[in-house]
């Protein structure tokens, strides 16, 4: 398969990631369909820790470091700066986890997309904490183990629906994206850097470390969620404009999380709960696209 | 040229005049005068510069962390909770060697909600790395900020002006505002040696292993103290063009003085007028002004003291289980000193409440029938208290 994108490698071997990390992947991807002249913010996560200790970098563009909570702040300054410098041209590009995106950045990133920045925020969704040992999140799903939530605590709230969140920002554009849709997401990220204002991608990142699978697992699983409707492919334009850009036949959620060792615990009646949860969703959805089922 | 101004309006005019590139603020009292009229010269065209208005003072400080790293100049002011809002942040921008400037203006902490003037705020951000200034007067304010910009820049570490809520922050005074090409001469452009540049990809403050981080540390520290002597250089620079300088400590009356106040903010006014009213009538009594509070000048402040029989500390500010802060530092910078003087903490005029000459001249008559310090931390115009138990 010929991708749309650089032939040159922007994120180098060396890199300190999980043998078969989601993350790394997505990184790989998103850097060759926005090229060098792109400069990142990022904040803590498993990136903080990927891009490799000082004096070394595994990224071969400007990193600038954050704080945890700082991914949307930190942006606006430096596409302040660098439009006050005469600089429209480089894209800034916030890299951040699901943790530093649902949960602790989330004002600094609402702020930024209000203030329609011009941007593009991009999550890697691992569905954790996997940074500080794979503690839950708000995106963590419903039915997961994590450290935080063990044994008969397993998490029983739904993921929060960070794009929906976004979409109610009215943001001038808004995706889903999937590492093992490579061409679907690079098509995204040229897009994302085309429209001024502020991006939101969501990028579906399998971690086999927190999610106790193995490494070699971790496309199948990433194609698996798109396949079960649990991690849609769409876009939103504008806050209105919806596209599902992948339609699934139907494939039953139980498959997918027959695979992963931190839903082992879930009883078939569980995940016949989880069916309809994510049925629904699914419907939900078809509906704000203007589709029906 | 000389214009009545407001302590607020000085700061906004040295930024203007620094030609500060990026600011971003968040509103809160009693700040709000400082960045209302940046936002409005940046509007009118007065300042070519970006106003970013963020959702609170964390973003603000992580987006100039963001803005300086691309190697331009960028500005904030803040105050009291706002400051302490920041606090992560402000460990983040002396670490990354950015120097950012702010305008803190001293309001008290909450609970009770309380406006009015207060140093806690500021000093309990005394080992975060930047490098703080007190001011005295309105011209004092202005020509402090224009000098925070070239000292903070030579040492790469960011710099607090620190102003009095509404003693100093709303005062209307004569204020000399010098012309922009005099301010040229003395500001050069900011030009660091590392910034984000997609031509030269530098990663910046990424992840440090122990291999280097105790060097980066000692680096910090280094600068820090770098800076006191930098200190002195700005302010040579400063005087040959504009004819006015400060010192890092300015001693009043101190050479003869047996009672020596040392006091920092527009205290320093009244401490000016105590000695107008007690010399006259043969009482023996200095002041020290502490400008410069980090680095901390520990040399001059032992000069000064060194001839004073009694030292007597006036701190508008405390940290609990300890004491007020100024006579910490004071009784750290003296205590090698063989045969140093006794030092007289006095706690006064916390969240607001006025600090008088009478107050002061209260002050300086129990020292002077005082042979040692009754307590650590004497509590002055206090009333009575019903404690919760
Ligand atoms: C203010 C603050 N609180 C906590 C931390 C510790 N911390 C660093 S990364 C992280 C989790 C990151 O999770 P996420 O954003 O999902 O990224 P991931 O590590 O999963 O890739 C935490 C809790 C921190 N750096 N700063
Ligand atoms: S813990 Fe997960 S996200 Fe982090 S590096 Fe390993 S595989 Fe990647
Ligand atoms: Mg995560």
């Amino acid at each position: 398969m010929q991708l749309d994108a650089l032939d040159k490698e922007l994120m180098c071997s060396g890199h300190v990631g999980c043998p078969g990390c989601g993350a790394t992947i997505a990184m790989r991807f998103v850097l060759k369909a926005l090229g060098e002249k792109t400069v990142m913010v990022l904040p803590a996560c498993c990136w903080s820790v990927i891009a490799g200790p000082f004096p070394q970098s595994s990224l071969r563009i400007p990193v600038i470091h954050t704080a945890f909570e700082t991914g949307g702040a930190t942006a606006s300054g430096v596409r302040a700066a660098l439009d006050m410098k005469g600089d429209t041209e480089t894209t800034v590009i916030t890299w951040a986890g699901d943790g530093g995106t649902f949960d602790i950045g989330f004002q600094a990133l609402s702020g930024a997309v209000e203030r329609n920045e011009d941007f593009i925020y991009a999550c890697y969704d691992n569905e954790a904490y996997m940074n500080t040992g794979i503690q839950r999140s708000s995106s963590t799903p419903y039915g997961a183990w994590t450290t935080t939530t063990t044994g008969a605590d397993w998490k029983k709230l739904r993921k929060k629906n960070i794009v929906e969140a976004l979409v109610a920002h009215r943001i001038p554009y808004a995706a889903t994206a999937n590492i093992a849709f490579p061409e679907d997401l690079i098509r995204k990220v040229k897009k994302a850097k085309a429209i001024k204002g502020s991006k939101f991608l969501h990028i579906y990142a399998s971690c086999p470390t927190g999610w106790r699978i193995p490494s070699e697992m971790s496309i199948k699983i990433a194609r698996m969620a798109v396949q079960t409707n649990i991690f849609p492919l769409y876009e939103v334009e504008n806050g209105v404009n919806y596209t599902i850009n992948y339609k699934p036949k139907e494939y039953l959620v139980r498959e997918y999380f027959k695979l992963q060792g931190r839903f082992r615990h879930l009883k078939d009646t569980d995940l016949d709960q989880i069916q309809e949860m994510v049925n629904e969703d699914w419907w939900l959805l078809l509906r704000k696209a203007g589709e029906h089922a | 040229m000389k214009k009545v101004l407001e302590g607020s309006h000085a700061v906004a005019e040295a930024v203007r005049l620094a030609r500060v590139q990026v600011i971003s603020a968040y509103p809160i009292t009693p700040q709000t005068h400082i960045v209302e009229i940046l936002s409005d010269y940046v509007t009118t065209g007065k300042m070519d510069a970006k106003y970013l208005r963020v959702e609170s003072e964390h973003s603000c400080m992580a987006a100039l962390i963001g803005a300086q790293s691309t190697g331009i100049r960028t500005f904030t002011a803040t105050s009291s909770q706002g400051l302490a809002l920041m606090h992560e942040l402000l460990h983040w921008a002396s670490g990354a060697r950015l120097p950012i400037v702010m305008a803190e203006v001293n309001r008290a902490l909450a609970p009770g909600w309380n406006i009015w003037n207060d140093q806690t705020d500021s000093l309990a951000q005394r080992d975060t790395g930047w490098i703080q200034l007190y001011c005295e007067d309105g011209q004092e304010v202005l020509d402090t900020t224009i000098q925070a910009y070239r000292l903070a820049e030579i040492v790469n570490l960011p710099a607090m002006v620190v102003l009095d809520a509404f003693y100093l922050s709303h005062t209307y005074e004569p204020v000399d505002v010098p012309d922009q090409d005099e301010v040229d001469r003395f500001l050069p452009p900011y030009k660091p040696a590392f910034i984000l540049d997609t031509k030269h990809p530098y990663s910046l403050s990424p992840l440090v292993t122990p291999n280097a981080y105790m060097e980066m540390r000692y680096d910090i520290a280094m600068a820090m103290d770098d800076a006191l002597g930098q200190f002195d250089r700005v302010e040579e620079e400063f005087a040959m063009i504009f004819d006015r300088r400060y010192g890092a400590v300015e001693a009043i009356d101190c050479d003869d003085a047996d009672i020596v106040f040392v006091t920092s903010g527009t205290v320093t006014s009244t401490g000016r007028l105590l000695l107008e009213e007690l010399r006259p009538r043969g009482e023996k009594v200095g002041v020290l002004k502490i400008k410069l509070f980090r680095p901390f000048p520990v040399e001059a402040v032992r000069r000064a003291l060194g001839k004073a029989k009694k030292v007597v500390v006036v701190d508008r500010n405390f940290s609990f289980g300890a004491s007020g802060i100024f006579a910490q530092e004071v009784r750290a910078a003296i205590c090698n000193v063989p045969g140093h003087p006794p030092i007289f903490g006095y706690i006064a005029g916390l969240g607001g409440r006025d600090i008088t000459v009478q107050l002061l001249e209260e002050i300086y008559f129990d020292v002077k029938g005082s042979a040692t310090p009754r307590k650590e931390s004497i509590w002055v115009g206090l009333q009575e208290v019903n404690r919760a138990t």
